[in-house]
């Protein structure tokens, strides 16, 4: 065989596979022409069914809509918002972690945080609604100690929601973060901080002047992509923890875009419009963060 | 940065009487102190829901089971093939556990191999085509509609195919595979081995760790995948995997009661109220029943954690 049909049959190896990938990845690019119809299921779309911009226009014009894509707005920033603010947590988190000198206890510690990571959102409300129903430990605790009277709903409440959704966020990622964090820490140079300690340097001044400074790049990189990924909260967490009381103020963009597809007559093509603005605000950020990367660490991370 | 850089105002903030280890104690303590309690918070809810969930039923149903198990049953187990639904959405999750590991090893491992052979026709075209499916996504409504044309929605493979090209993974594969020594390819070819031959005999053997730590990463996401099964299967309740179930148990509080009466309440005479099903039972032992093969390979694939991060870190 030679060299040059060799590298066609390779090809041909891999077409079933790049076939594949765009028809997952690529060809739901091509749904986006169910924002410029009157989409009914199960009614195929077709030229009759083309209306345009008319979705565009019905975001901007109906002040009802409007005034819900404002407030999903607040409730997308709030939390995107929230997670950036305390972005610096995991690696706080590492750096102490570090600081634990008895190595089981340290090993216990990563163990049982990052367990969290790998269970569903599913499975993280379930934990939440049993640990905190009426009945769970927490009120039960609460109870006896005197401290409530009765049982306090925190599920079914939209009050603190926001950090509410941060605190379950952090509890599920926390841990796992902490572990790229570690990984930088061990790559520290010995030497940097033996030298410190024989100039007399306590360990916070260690921590301060030189653990912190070096994690700075790691950190930098993580708050790019958290910037990245501003709109895209995802919408497992919201729609798990999402209920009558706190819809208002649960429901993020990707939220969103799936409720008002599925309740009601549902409005594909409406959900199909917002998503596809989103996805391009969000490949603009996308190419933004990665720019300022690029300029600030040489390097960018797409 | 280096540490340089950094403000000149050290020792400020210690007493110079007592800066070395006292100091250090203090913190130490605290330390110990504050990852106690992180500790805490992430371990007891489980511990909490595996307790209550082999104690009494009218204890746990009362919120009195805190510390340890109190009246020790297992009826709760033992009972859980008779609720509807609940084995066939079992056997759904560890098939498409099952099936969507290997395609998805096999895929990365041969795509990762095949995108460092430099014989390949339009190599980097083809990486690249794939590389960037990672960085933007239609949204899921187009990605829905988009699926249903497919012949994907209400239909088993719905699980399956859209997950098994993992660009991360394949990308993984790539850097793996580049490391290898070419000679090892070489030799097999002057032996007349063809592409497919050398992938199987020798790069498979050769990329086994990194295959390992993809597999048990693809594994968990396919057990925990939900949003597909909410997505896609929307009328074949036959096809629901634990995670839903799980979710509908814990949000249809009606429908769960109807199951409770169903399941215990006809030989109700026969089963003490401390053992007779309740919502909570049902909720806390399903629960216990879909965390329990995470945290029983979680051992196991510890020493995969800092592998697995850098899948999000390495770049094409």
């Amino acid at each position: 065989m030679n060299k040059k049909t060799r590298s066609y049959v390779e090809f041909l190896y891999i077409l079933p596979f790049l076939i594949l990938v765009a028809l997952v990845a690529y060809y739901p690019l091509y749904g986006w022409i169910y924002a410029f119809h009157d989409y009914m299921p199960p009614k195929p779309i077709s030229s009759e069914t083309f209306v345009g911009l008319k979705w565009f226009a019905y975001i901007v014009e109906n002040p009802v809509r409007l005034a819900d894509i404002g407030r999903v707005l607040v409730n997308t920033f709030a939390m995107s918002g929230i997670s950036l603010a305390f972005s610096w947590f995991p690696m706080i988190f590492a750096v102490f972690l570090n600081e634990i000198h008895c190595r089981p206890y340290r090993k216990f510690v990563q163990t049982v945080t990052t367990l969290p990571n790998f269970i569903s959102w599913v499975l993280v409300y379930s934990v939440a609604f049993n640990v905190l129903s009426s009945t769970g430990a927490v009120n039960s605790v609460l109870v006896n100690l005197g401290l409530i009277d009765k049982p306090i709903a925190f599920l079914s409440s939209k009050d603190h929601i926001w950090f509410k959704m941060w605190l379950w966020l952090t509890w599920k990622n926390a841990g796992w973060a902490a572990i790229m964090y570690l990984a930088a820490i061990s790559a520290i140079d010995e030497q940097m901080i033996e030298a410190a300690k024989v100039d007399g340097a306590t360990r916070m001044q260690i921590i301060w002047r030189i653990t912190i400074p070096c994690l700075l790049p790691t950190y930098f990189v993580i708050v790019m992509l958290n910037l990245a990924n501003f709109l895209s909260n995802g919408m497992e967490q919201y729609f798990v923890f999402q209920n009558n009381f706190n819809r208002k103020t649960i429901e993020v963009l990707d939220l969103y875009v799936y409720n008002i597809a599925t309740t009601g007559r549902g409005n594909y093509p409406l959900s199909t419009a917002i998503s596809m603005l989103k996805s391009i605000v969000s490949v603009a950020l996308l190419f933004i963060t990665n720019t300022v990367s690029r300029l600030v660490r040489g390097e960018g991370f797409v | 940065m280096t540490v340089k850089t950094a403000p000149v105002r050290a020792k400020k903030h210690v007493n110079p009487m007592n800066r070395q280890s006292p100091g250090d104690k203090v913190i130490s303590v605290i330390t110990y102190l504050v990852y106690a309690c992180f500790a805490f918070v992430c371990a007891y809810p489980f511990y909490y829901i595996i307790i209550n969930s082999i104690s009494s039923n009218t204890l746990s149903e009362r919120g009195k089971v805190l510390f340890w198990p109190m009246e020790i049953h297992f009826k709760n187990y033992s009972r859980m093939s008779t609720i509807p639904g609940l084995l066939d959405a079992a056997k759904i999750s560890v098939l498409r556990t099952a099936v969507g590991t290997v395609l998805t090893v096999l895929i990365a491992a041969f795509l990762g191999y095949m995108f460092t052979r430099e014989t390949l026709w339009k190599r980097r075209l083809w990486f690249r085509f794939v590389a960037v499916t990672m960085y933007f996504n239609a949204g899921i409504i187009p990605w829905v509609l988009c699926m249903r044309n497919l012949g994907l929605a209400n239909n088993f493979w719905g699980y399956i195919f859209p997950m098994v090209v993992q660009p991360f993974y394949i990308i993984l594969c790539k850097t793996y595979c580049e490391s290898v020594p070419r000679e090892l390819q070489e030799a097999a070819e002057i032996d007349g081995a063809g592409t497919l031959k050398v992938f199987f005999r020798i790069m498979i053997p050769v990329i086994k760790p990194i295959l390992a730590t993809i597999a048990i990463f693809a594994a968990v996401n396919q057990w925990n995948s939900f949003q597909d099964n909410l997505l896609l299967m929307t009328n074949r309740p036959d096809l629901d995997t634990l995670q839903y179930k799980l979710y509908q148990y814990i949000t249809q509080a009606n429908s769960l009661k109807a199951l409770v009466s169903n399941t215990t309440n006809s030989n109700a005479v026969m089963a003490s109220l401390a053992t007779a099903a309740t919502a909570t039972s049902i909720r806390m032992s399903v629960t216990v029943v879909v965390v329990l093969p995470i945290m029983m390979i979680y051992p196991f694939f510890q020493r995969f954690f800092t592998k697995g991060i850098m899948i999000g870190a390495v770049k094409g």
